[in-house]
């Protein structure tokens, strides 16, 4: 791939995945939220590319679209699971942008001790992650139902994911966080249907 | 024969065909019982050689799994605790039918057990981590009962364990740093930071401990109670192979204070919060937190000629704190069941009419406290006096601890006997409630009176750990 081309879209997948988390905090419509997530992942994926070999970082990217995928489809039978009662231009959606916009300047403040924490990290890396992590932060704080809690994990992880693949270069590991995020989505798919499952024991 | 596929995939695969099957409780729970046993009395009967005769056959025994280029190491030393692990194991699903716990709860379990026989086994061990992960993501299927409502403390149980994982592989991966080319002390302190950070997510360290309570008060009280005696067991296991593995983390005098510490504040704490509590299931969770506080101080104990005994010390508390927990959490179900809720307005007199699940309840808390000729006792004697050597000050603030819990333990009981003068005795407890509770209470008596006759089990477990053990 042309270097030029892959530092532009280094810096894009940043963009990408800073506008993503933002609207998983934002959104209050399901689809766009399953639609965020799955782009995070394109987002993910370059990142982790970065360190990876394409072929291997691709994981990251099949393992977070299927846990999207699951996700998606629960909630296209329980819609009630993402939804809120408040409006879009709701105090609260001020709020959450507020805090949001305190993501850049704890990631400029933090950015210089990471690169120095984690040797080989390129600055991409740095701002992606940390964006991924603070924005998921911020979703698990502002969220109470099972799905938006899962979603704020996912996230979380994602932007460990791309940290750790500046140091570990495991297949097993690889694997094995894979199943993670997978499993995550589908415990939040018990956990939302739940609830309404006829009542067994 | 490869001891660890047989320890790790053969139980996993079954676990996932008794959930095919679930809707056949009664069999799923015998077979998952009688698998456990047979599996413990495998791992034990097992002859410590390459190879062995049964009959005309010949086995080849191998105690090592290579995959994806990492190895499950099944080990000599490691044999106890996979032992006690799937004997433990074998016992909560006994009871596991007339608990009530779920469908989900025996093939979950399963499942469960061969993760935390491959947290035991893998190598590098840090992966632990993410089995742990694992287990956790499947404990939430026998925590969040079909038709319930999804609890609070479910959802922060699954979000600090996992938000756990991610510091203890940043850790492995700077302390793997530290122990080939050596560091400054910054590095130092910045691995002792994620580890720290990591154990206080995983073991419910203040300040992140709300789940355990909220995990009590909102789940089925058998299946709480199985996590909180299985998952701080793995996560103990999996922490002590950090100080073994890594010899600054050993040779440092304030790691084992700070643990000491740490475990002090967290039974003071937990004894305190107990003392005031005004719902049974939440005592429960705050006597599971005061054990990993107690689990804490004995390996602030192990250290340098007295690792061998404070670390047999550890792994010795885990039958009586397996025994309490599992009776507390039988009779709180049988109370649970009858008043459809643990507040101590919904129990309030219903000793009167349960009185052997409540007398079973309660004194399984008073165990779990270190009364006298219970079956905590010994232990908690032994850590007492080992503590108190050492600091007079945490042995009577760990004291205060667990005064708090009896506090707890003596309210519980008073609410359960309250009622009024026309309110008579009766015993509807069934026959089969009756034999598991009286057994349960005979149990709770005979190793706090005998506790020679079961310790002994326990001495060879802290072998698995050769360098902490010298």
């Amino acid at each position: 791939m042309d270097n030029n081309f892959f530092e532009f879209l280094k810096t894009i997948s940043v963009i990408l995945v800073s506008m993503t988390g933002l609207i998983l905090l934002l959104s209050k419509d399901w689809r766009l939220g399953i639609g965020a997530l799955a782009f995070q992942y394109f987002g993910v994926f370059i990142l982790v590319s970065i360190s990876w070999p394409v072929e291997i970082a691709v994981v990251k990217l099949v393992a977070g679209w299927m846990s999207a995928a699951v996700l998606g489809m629960a909630l296209v039978s329980e819609p009630n699971g993402w939804s809120e009662d408040q409006p879009y231009l709701s105090s609260s959606t001020f709020f959450r942008l507020l805090a949001a916009g305190l993501v850049l300047p704890v990631s400029i403040t933090i950015a210089p001790t990471l690169e120095e924490w984690l040797p080989g990290i390129q600055i991409q890396q740095v701002y992606g992650g940390m964006a991924l992590i603070l924005l998921g932060l911020l979703n698990l704080g502002f969220k109470s139902k099972p799905i938006r809690v899962i979603i704020g994990l996912l996230t979380i992880l994602a932007g460990f994911e791309v940290y750790y693949a500046t140091i570990e270069f495991s297949a097993l590991v690889t694997g094995l966080l894979a199943v993670i995020n997978l499993g995550l989505a589908l415990v939040g798919t018990y956990l939302l249907f739940c609830p309404i499952m006829e009542e067994t024991d | 024969m490869i001891l660890p596929i047989f320890y790790i995939l053969f139980p996993g695969l079954l676990g996932l065909l008794l959930l095919t099957i679930r809707r056949w409780e009664t069999v799923v729970t015998f077979s998952g019982t009688i698998i456990c046993l047979i599996l413990a009395y495998l791992v034990w009967w097992l002859p410590d050689a390459e190879y062995f005769f049964v009959g005309p056959w010949f086995v080849n025994l191998e105690d090592t799994w290579t995959i994806l280029g990492r190895r499950f190491e099944l080990g000599l030393n490691d044999r106890p605790a996979i032992l006690v692990l799937y004997l433990g194991t074998a016992f909560w699903f006994g009871a596991a039918n007339l608990a009530r716990a779920g469908r989900n709860f025996v093939p979950v379990g399963m499942c469960m057990l061969a993760l935390l026989a491959a947290v035991i086994t893998v190598e590098p061990f840090l992966y632990a981590a993410l089995f742990i992960a694992m287990a956790v993501l499947l404990s939430i299927l026998i925590l969040s009962r079909p038709g319930q409502p999804v609890g609070q403390g479910v959802l922060r149980y699954l979000t600090f364990q996992t938000l756990g994982t991610p510091f203890i592989l940043l850790t492995g991966w700077i302390l793997t740093g530290v122990e080939f080319g050596g560091a400054d002390t910054e590095v130092y302190l910045r691995a002792l930071l994620l580890m720290g950070m990591g154990f206080a997510f995983l073991l419910a360290v203040f300040p992140f401990h709300s789940w355990v309570p909220m995990l009590a008060e909102d789940c089925h009280p058998y299946a709480a109670a199985f996590i909180f005696l299985l998952l701080p067991v793995a996560i103990t296991l999996f922490g002590l192979g950090f100080f073994d593995q890594f010899a600054w983390l050993r040779n440092a005098d304030n790691s084992y204070l700070w643990m000491r510490n740490v475990g002090v504040i967290m039974t003071l704490t937990a004894g305190i919060w107990a003392a005031v509590q005004r719902h049974l299931g939440r005592i429960l969770g705050y006597a599971a937190l005061l054990e990993i506080g107690l689990s804490l101080i004995a390996i602030g104990l192990a250290q340098g000629e007295l690792s061998r005994d404070f670390l047999g010390v550890l792994f010795a508390a885990l039958l009586p704190r397996g025994m309490g927990l599992g009776v507390w959490a039988l009779g709180l179900t049988l109370v649970w069941f009858r008043a459809g809720g643990l507040s101590f307005r919904e129990v309030q007199g219903l000793g009167r009419e349960t009185p052997l699940a409540a007398a079973a309840l309660t004194l399984a808390n008073f165990s779990m406290v270190g009364l006298p000729l219970l079956a905590g006792f010994p232990v908690r004697m032994v850590l007492l006096e080992g503590l108190s050597q050492i600091s007079l000050l945490a042995s009577i603030l760990t004291l205060a601890g667990c005064a708090g819990l009896l506090i707890g333990g003596l309210r519980s009981l008073a609410v359960l006997v309250m009622g009024t003068e026309e309110t008579g005795w009766k015993m509807t407890e069934s026959p089969v409630q009756k034999t598991f509770l009286g057994l349960g209470i005979i149990a709770l008596f005979i190793l706090g009176l005998f506790p020679q006759w079961f310790l002994p089990i326990f001495a060879n477990l802290p072998l698995m750990f050769k360098n902490l053990v010298p």
